[in-house]
């Protein structure tokens, strides 16, 4: 079960990696997530279906190597298994035609939202993609979403590749000159909100995918809850995309960081280990 | 006339035990159990049997202890009750057959829970021969394994069904594996059952979320019938201001965060805890208990507020004197109304001081706040324990499932059977949160019923 049939590093710490499991990749849609394990004494994490083969019963997870347990899994190889795969996870995106839409994606967000735009797109969007990263070397996967959109920005924060600064800056521009019907971001938390705040204040409609800390998956810890317009909400069940103008992004980011210190630990034990 | 005070079971220290995640309760030894059965009356009129949720003839299985023929009591017992070892543990006797036991009335009632769980342990060395019919090449699927579904595939799998059984997370048990801990229940008493349910032919599918992975329309077209026994898990938190700050937890991922991921051994184990030293836990129930029991192992000083009196706690009673010899502080009548930080960790419990009033719908006095009555708890970990509710996910993805008002799944109560045709459900799905022997008297009586269906075709 759950066998890794094909594996490509896709940067200095982002990895593909193709999976056997047919359950899941007859059923997943795009917005939805698993969850891994990749031994018996491993956490479960959370991670996006980037896309699926039904027919051949696979599915394809992009990764960063952040912690210890995502270097785990970059360290299998094609024909090991991993432990445990559980999905899909949370509700689908709403599919539908909104218009002119522009997708703001950075870090490793720039694959999860691969499914979703593809299925934007089929359905007669006009896309406009911007892709953000620290610098051009972290950049990937910028193919695959230039051959989605009808538009695509880059921006490096050091000016390397494409436009100089943050994502926020094409978009404000977009925001300026164009009708927007709907903003997508999907990234790290920070990019999120600076998305959600600038959107705001063109009342604008910004859905955020929301990535907390999970256990189950199944809406049975609430571990993973987050205050969206005043209410908790369990990203796992309720998400895991919702309006970012209604999301208390302090609160998530402050209980991103719960585990900091135990974060720390296992990866430097990890590292003592390999070396 | 028969001695007025049960024989003691053998219990870890105190002292020791809260150094230590071992079963606290030792077990009777064969002397001790002949000399606690001996305490039976063997009543013609049995009341002991009234009291037992599924009717286990328990006058017939403590003579056969008598007998010294503890084989025939353990097939007596799991006539009716299919996880012997488990219920013996976790049963709240005290309000079903021994509440009901004659000598209850001058003395100690039999210990009937204490001598179950002696003889399931004592046959534990003997593979049980399997008795199962052959093969009638009829399907069913079964949805969560917990006590409720491993009933329901035990039994279906004796009959000769083909049963696959799915379960969303990585291991089977439910409750009995992410929620109870090590120390009441260890492992490998839920392993020895589990194996039994394989021995039996029954197919285990791990990580699939019925109403995800499959919906329970499709499993329809691939099964003869379906079960659902998907429990009631998720958490019900108190709604109150600064309750997502860092340090609070739902009793049910700090217990799986124990007991399902194993952190206390973090960091063999990946799955990180942060447990402070002052731990507040919030609720009365087996979920509270059991959380503050782990937390007094993990180092803390724990303290557990109810908004009750001490006689309404719905814990067993064994478990709540366990507690208080382990050292854990009792609040009652007390709720809390805010929490606040500092660094985005919650340090303070502004409570509600409570007075009971007149008794509500579960026939305990109710609760009510007392006017201008409030103080202040230092704390470092809150645990929330006031209760869990049916898990809605499949209530969401499948049509024509009549569903209650707290998204309990309405069945038929002899039956199990749902509004839906060839759908049965049973356990804390039904019920809402209740006790294991409830699980697994539904989950056998729906068994019967799908074997009827099954053979007759009619619903
Ligand atoms: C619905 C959902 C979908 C996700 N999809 C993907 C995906 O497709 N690809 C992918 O690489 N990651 C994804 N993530 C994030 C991924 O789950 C985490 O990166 C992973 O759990 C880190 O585990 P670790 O043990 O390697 O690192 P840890 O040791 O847990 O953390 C290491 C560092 O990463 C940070 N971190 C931990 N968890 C997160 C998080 N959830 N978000 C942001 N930073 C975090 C920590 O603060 C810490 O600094 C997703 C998260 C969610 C909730
Ligand atoms: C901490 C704690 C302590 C307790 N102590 C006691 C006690 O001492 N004595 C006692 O009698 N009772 C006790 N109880 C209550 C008892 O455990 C439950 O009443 C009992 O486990 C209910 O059994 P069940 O089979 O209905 O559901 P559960 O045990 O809840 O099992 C349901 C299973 O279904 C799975 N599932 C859910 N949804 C899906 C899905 N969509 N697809 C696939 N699988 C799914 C879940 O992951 C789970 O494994 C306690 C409960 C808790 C939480
Ligand atoms: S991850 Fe446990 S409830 Fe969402």
């Amino acid at each position: 079960m759950y066998k890794i049939v094909d594996k490509k590093r896709l940067s200095d710490n982002v990895v593909q990696m193709v999976i056997e499991a047919p359950l899941i990749a007859k059923s997943i849609k795009p917005g939805q997530f698993i969850i891994i394990m990749v031994y018996e004494k491993g956490e479960r994490i959370p991670l996006t279906v980037v896309t699926s083969d039904k027919e051949k019963g696979l599915i394809t997870i992009v990764f960063q190597e952040v912690g210890k347990t995502t270097k785990l899994l970059g360290k299998k190889e094609i024909g090991e298994e991993l432990y445990a795969v559980m999905g899909p996870n949370g509700n689908p995106f709403p599919i539908k035609y909104y218009g002119n839409i522009v997708l703001v994606a950075g870090g490793v967000g720039v694959a999860e939202v691969v499914p979703i735009a593809k299925a934007l797109k089929e359905v007669g969007n006009y896309i406009t993609t911007i892709v953000g990263a620290r610098t051009k070397d972290l950049l990937f996967f910028t193919d695959v979403l230039g051959s989605i959109s009808n538009k695509l920005y880059i921006t490096t924060d050091d000016g390397t590749y494409g436009i100089k600064g943050l994502v926020t800056l094409p978009l404000k521009e977009l925001l300026d000159n164009t009708h927007i019907d709907m903003v997508l971001a999907v990234g790290p938390t920070i990019m999120m909100r600076a998305v959600s705040d600038l959107t705001r204040g063109y009342n604008v409609k910004t859905y955020v995918s929301l990535n907390p800390i999970m256990i189950d998956g199944t809406g049975m810890c609430g571990g993973c809850r987050v205050t969206v317009d005043g209410k908790t909400k369990f990203v796992c069940v309720d998400g895991p995309e919702f309006d970012g103008h209604l999301v208390n992004f302090d609160e998530l980011m402050m209980r991103q960081k719960t585990y900091i210190e135990q974060e720390r630990l296992a990866l430097k034990l990890l590292e003592e280990k390999n070396a | 006339m028969p001695r007025r005070t049960r024989v003691p079971m053998r219990e870890q220290n105190p002292e020791d035990r809260i150094k230590n995640f071992d079963e606290v309760a030792l077990g009777y030894s064969e002397d001790e159990a002949l000399l606690e059965a001996d305490r039976c009356l063997n009543c013609p009129k049995p009341r002991c049997i009234e009291g037992c949720p599924v009717g286990i003839d328990i006058p017939a299985f403590i003579s056969l202890i008598k007998e010294r023929k503890y084989r025939e009591a353990y097939r007596k017992i799991k006539e009716r009750d299919s996880l012997p070892a488990i219920t013996g543990r976790v049963c709240p006797q005290e309000n079903q057959c021994e509440k009901t036991c004659v000598l209850a009335r001058t003395g100690e009632p039999v210990a009937i829970g204490r001598l179950e769980r002696f003889v399931a342990d004592y046959c534990v060395e003997d593979i049980q021969e399997i008795k199962k019919d052959p093969p009638n090449g009829k399907r069913i699927a079964v949805v969560g394994s917990g006590p409720a579904g491993l009933t329901v595939s035990a039994d279906l799998a004796k009959l000769g069904y083909s049963v696959t059984l799915f379960e969303a997370l990585h291991l089977p048990g439910g409750v009995l594996t992410y929620g109870i801990p090590d120390f009441r229940l260890p492992k490998d008493i839920i392993k020895r059952e589990f194996d039994y349910v394989r021995a039996l032919g029954v197919e285990f599918i791990p990580n699939v979320v019925v109403g995800k992975t499959i919906l329970l329309d499709e499993l329809l077209k691939d099964y003869g019938a379906v079960f659902i026994g998907s429990g009631a898990g998720a958490p019900v938190f108190l709604n109150v201001p600064g309750e997502n700050l860092l340090g609070i937890y739902s009793a049910n991922e700090f217990l799986s965060r124990i007991n399902l991921m194993r952190a206390h051994r973090f960091p063999e184990y990946d799955t990180p805890l942060r447990i402070g030293k002052k731990v507040l836990v919030v609720g009365g129930g087996n979920v509270a208990m059991d959380s503050a029991r782990v937390s007094r192992r993990l180092g803390a000083d724990v303290t557990i507020l109810y908004r009750r009196s001490r006689e309404e706690l719905p814990a067993r009673l064994e478990e709540i004197k366990r507690a208080e010899e382990e050292g854990i502080n009792f609040v009652f009548l007390a709720t809390p109304l805010a929490f606040s930080g500092n660094n985005g960790w919650v340090d303070t419990v502004e409570c509600q001081e409570m007075e009971l009033g007149e008794p509500d719908e579960s026939g305990r006095r109710s609760p009510i706040p007392k006017k201008g009555s409030t103080f202040t708890l230092k704390v470092d970990t809150v645990i929330i324990a006031i209760g869990n509710r049916p898990n809605p996910i499949i209530a969401k993805t499948t049509q024509g499932l009549e569903i209650g008002r707290h998204g309990e799944i309405i069945v038929d109560p002899i039956t199990g059977k749902t509004s839906k045709v060839g759908v049965f459900a049973g356990g804390d799905i039904v019920s809402g949160s209740a006790t294991v022997i409830e699980a697994m008297g539904a989950g056998r009586r729906s068994a019967m019923a799908m074997h009827k269906y099954l053979t007759t075709k009619v619903w």
